[in-house]
């Protein structure tokens, strides 16, 4: 077997989006707040219509909507007025300003242009955080990081600390997991705040007339108020050093606590001791109940999963819990891909992995689905994980396709999908047996009626 | 409309209720939230069905994955123009140039893929650091025996028009240089159909029944080679007019080749381009075989839109789409089934259209050039619409407001042209104003 990445030149059918994407889904999810491309129009409308298929939600990204006069004289007075027009419109708590490949390449100085604005207004206009995002470098998931840092950074403020109040800073994950979480926090009786929230502001129910900035988000007194927290939990295990926790513990002394994303019992252990030893509750009943539950369905249907091979796509630390779930439950991982480039998810996923599987999956970073379709000839998978884009390997195979994150563009729920936590877990956990007993039925000469 | 930008407000037109003002065809307002996107677009969508050439987006990520399998174009053999291709450039492609970069990645897919051409799309960026891709292009041209053509379509560099423009003169490189012999004189190229959905395959089966040659698909289900020999139709028959328009005007001067504008949606606007182009040839047996078609498509389509119109009769639309071309059809569309339009717009409408459009609708219909979001959902419901068709962008504005949609953009996959299309376009509308969901109290 291969253990050599491929590496072409050119990309094909590419295995992440752009930084600024990721940016303008951080600050959707802040309470008032309306994103801000500083950028041609384009980049604008296009997130805005790759992302809608997803959520099915509207989503309204505003744009300096650079002409090619702008590009050669410099972007800032488009951006004033573009500020302008957001606030005038959408009357924002926040405007959260992300630059894009061609402002950054053109050198616009978007600090000093806000630190004139700022002196120009004089304090009529929202609070402006700004994040550079050139999406030459990085996926959407540095974008969304970086967003949420630079919130953390330009927002948080220090005081008294908040007994009982912790900082939960999840990554990019969906409305249905965030609802939960926020569900678990408060059956510990803790008080959090979870940055960025999008549970409400991009999953939100029928309505009877069209609302400027979906109502939802986290609070903005919340954010500021981060500086206090007694701690800080993050997830992802291959995130950077300059993450939003690193900010509150360097400036604040907020204790930072790294978990791997919650995906699977022994990733969900962990944030679930976190838990317990920060609020000084034990694990809620409830859950205990759950996570019992979950295990004796992973009894239950443990044969029929057990040495199936899987292959893993996506987002890094989405990837790491995917793997450390599937190895839990006797499915073997083949090969973990990601258009990430962290350097850090190889050992990441031997981490969550060592000590069950007798051999390490091939891991690499830096994959489009040229490479994953090319490697998967030799494979043999039984199953592919990952989002709606890798339907057109999945359909070659002729293998099921578990849809989880984002985007989900050719199935409905992309919100409502579960991942996180022992409800998470179940929720993929029959999902993947279902489709494994799916396709044996599907497959077989006389259709059984009973497993 | 009240909090309207001030900078929009001649953007906007009311019917009947003071002399035809509007202005149109300008960089979109910033911080305005427009529905439109750039040049890179325009270009993207109208090569994109070229299903057997390469289509390299130079540039990064972005550009290149938020157009990966866009439109709902169908082909019948190649499935190439499918795949997202990009150089993916990096920061220090951008220092140190991508030239160099592009040359290696399009070596590397032309030998993997063997196109019968590419088409390398500059972006934003590209503009910016410089990059020659008419020297790249050249290059590997000559080593590789296809042509390799670049698309300028910097994305900053005006609107979606400028990309359909970028688009044409990419493709004029294409035209002239195929063998022509053995074409009828009853020819065509038809221009500005992508086939969503096969509704080029509809139409070219019209043509195929008058006795028509269909030379190129300019792009729906289009081929390097039918492009090439272009030049030997002897009329292009051209839909959707903003965006293949600038072709034909090209084709016109360079080859003497005519043009007619005809729209394959509603069975007006069908039966008329059908008449149209018989009446160009001025063959009396075309003639009378165009004449059999309408008759026979319309006797198979009449008795089931009875149906949809008995029960859509007097409902509202609005209509937001990206040409506005496309608008008049369906302004007579709805007319066919009763139904009254009383808002009507589009990303990239030219002024002549715009007063043409205030010329046949109703008086009081809000005619409205680059909208955005909170103008469209107030326009919805000062109307109190009950159908608005659009794109994806537009969809989850009228759900919210509990309005039925419909998609008449370019990732349906109902086929709306044609005669049949009609049929469809008349359900599609049918099967989201009539559901029940709209009972449910909110």
């Amino acid at each position: 077997m291969s253990k050599k990445a491929p590496n072409y030149i050119s990309t094909t059918n590419a295995c992440k989006l752009c930084t600024p994407l990721g940016a303008c889904l951080a600050f959707k999810g802040i309470e008032g707040a309306v994103p801000y491309l500083h950028g041609s129009q384009g980049c604008a409308t296009y997130m805005r219509r790759y992302i809608i298929s997803h959520y099915n939600e509207p989503i309204d990204i505003a744009s300096s909507s650079l002409s090619e006069k702008n590009a050669i004289y410099g972007g800032g007075p488009n951006l004033k007025l573009g500020l302008v027009n957001v606030t005038q419109k959408y009357q924002p708590k926040l405007i959260g300003i992300a630059t894009t490949c061609l402002t950054e390449t053109i050198g616009d100085d978007v600090g000093r242009y806000l630190n004139e604005f700022m002196r120009e207004t004089e304090g009529t206009m929202p609070i402006m955080v700004r994040v550079s995002t050139p999406s030459y470098n990085g996926t959407h998931m540095e974008g969304f990081h970086a967003a949420v840092t630079s919130v953390v950074d330009q927002l948080a403020e220090g005081g008294e600390t908040m007994a009982g109040n912790i900082n939960l800073l999840p990554g990019f994950i969906s409305p249905a997991d965030k609802r939960y979480l926020s569900e678990i926090l408060n059956d510990f009786k803790l008080d959090s705040t979870i940055l960025p929230d999008l549970s409400d502001t991009m999953d939100g129910p029928a309505g009877t007339s069209y609302k400027e900035i979906q109502p939802g988000g986290t609070p903005i007194a919340s954010i500021t108020s981060m500086g206090r927290a007694t701690a800080t939990i993050e997830f992802g295990r291959t995130i950077g050093e300059k993450s939003g926790g690193a900010v509150l513990a360097n400036k604040y002394g907020v204790k930072r606590i790294v978990l791997g994303t919650p995906i699977g019992i022994a990733e969900t252990d962990a944030f679930f001791a976190a838990l317990s030893s920060l609020s000084g509750n034990p694990v809620p009943q409830k859950h205990a109940m759950e996570r019992g539950r979950l295990l004796d369905s992973y009894i239950d249907c443990h044969k029929y999963v057990f040495g199936k091979k899987a292959i893993i796509y996506g987002e890094e630390d989405q990837v790491v819990g995917l793997t450390a779930f599937l190895a839990e439950i006797g499915i073997v991982p083949v090969l973990c891909a990601s258009g990430g480039k962290s350097g850090k998810l190889a050992a990441a996923i031997r981490d969550v992995t060592g000590d069950i599987l007798a051999e390490q999956p091939q891991v690499f970073e830096g994959m489009d689905f040229f490479d994953i379709s090319e490697m998967a000839e030799g494979l043999a998978p039984d199953l592919l994980v990952g989002h709606s884009k890798g339907y057109p390997l999945a359909r070659k195979m002729i293998i099921p396709l578990i849809r989880v994150g984002f985007p989900i563009h050719d199935r409905m729920g992309g919100q409502r999908i579960l991942h996180l936590g022992y409800r998470g877990a179940q929720a993929l956990f029959d999902q993947v047996v279902n489709a494994i007993l799916a396709k044996k039925q599907d497959d077989s000469s006389v259709g059984y009626s009973y497993m | 409309m009240e909090g309207m930008l001030a900078d929009r407000q001649d953007q906007v037109h009311r019917t009947g209720e003071q002399p035809f003002t509007l202005v149109c065809n300008k960089d979109s307002l910033a911080g305005a939230v427009s529905q439109r996107a750039c040049v890179f677009c325009g270009s993207r969508v109208v090569l994109y069905p070229i299903a057997d050439a390469l289509h390299l987006v130079h540039g990064p990520i972005g550009c290149a994955v938020y157009t990966w399998d866009i439109r709902g174009s169908l082909s019948s053999g190649s499935e190439l123009f499918r795949l997202s291709f990009s150089t993916d450039l990096q920061e220090i492609d951008v220092i140190f140039g991508g030239e160099e970069k592009l040359y290696r990645a399009l070596i590397e897919l032309i030998d993997r893929h063997s196109p019968k051409a590419a088409f390398i799309y500059s972006t934003c960026i590209v503009g910016i650091i410089g990059d020659d891709l008419e020297a790249v292009c050249r290059r590997v041209e000559a080593e590789k025996g296809i042509p390799v053509i670049p698309v300028m379509s910097e994305g900053f560099k005006g609107n979606k028009r400028a990309g359909y423009t970028a688009a044409c003169n990419a493709m004029a490189r294409l035209i002239g240089t195929g063998d022509t012999a053995g074409i009828s004189p009853y020819s065509i190229n038809i221009l500005g159909d992508f086939n969503l959905a096969g509704e080029i395959w509809i139409i070219r089966k019209y043509f195929e029944r008058m006795g028509v040659e269909v030379v190129a698909n300019i792009t729906g289900d289009g081929r390097v080679d039918d492009l090439k020999r272009a030049h030997g139709a002897a009329l292009n028959v051209v839909q959707c007019s903003g965006s293949t328009m600038d072709l034909a005007k090209i084709m016109e001067e360079k080859y003497n080749i005519p043009s007619i504008r005809v729209s394959y949606f509603g069975v007006d606007d069908m039966a008329q381009s059908l008449y149209d182009v018989a009446n160009h040839f001025g063959d009396k047996e075309m003639l009378e075989k165009t004449k059999k078609i309408v008759q026979e498509e319309l006797t198979r389509i009449m008795p089931q839109l009875q149906i949809y119109k008995k029960a859509l009769a007097g409902k509202k639309a609005a209509i937001y789409v990206g040409g506005s071309f496309k608008a008049f059809s369906l302004v007579k569309a709805f007319r066919l089934i009763d139904m009254q339009v009383v808002m009507v717009g589009s990303q990239t409408g030219t002024e002549q259209e715009y007063r043409e459009l205030a010329e046949i609708t109703d008086p009081g219909t809000i005619i409205v050039d680059d909208t955005n979001p909170l103008e469209l959902s107030s326009f919805l419901e000062e109307k109190e619409v009950d159908i608005l068709v659009g794109g994806v962008k537009e969809r989850p504005i009228a759900y919210k407001l509990g309005v039925a949609f419909c998609d008449h953009n370019h990732e349906r996959k109902e086929a709306l042209a044609g005669f049949e299309g009609m049929l469809n376009f008349a359900r599609e509308v049918y099967s989201s104003v009539m559901s029940p969901v709209w009972r449910i109290k909110k």
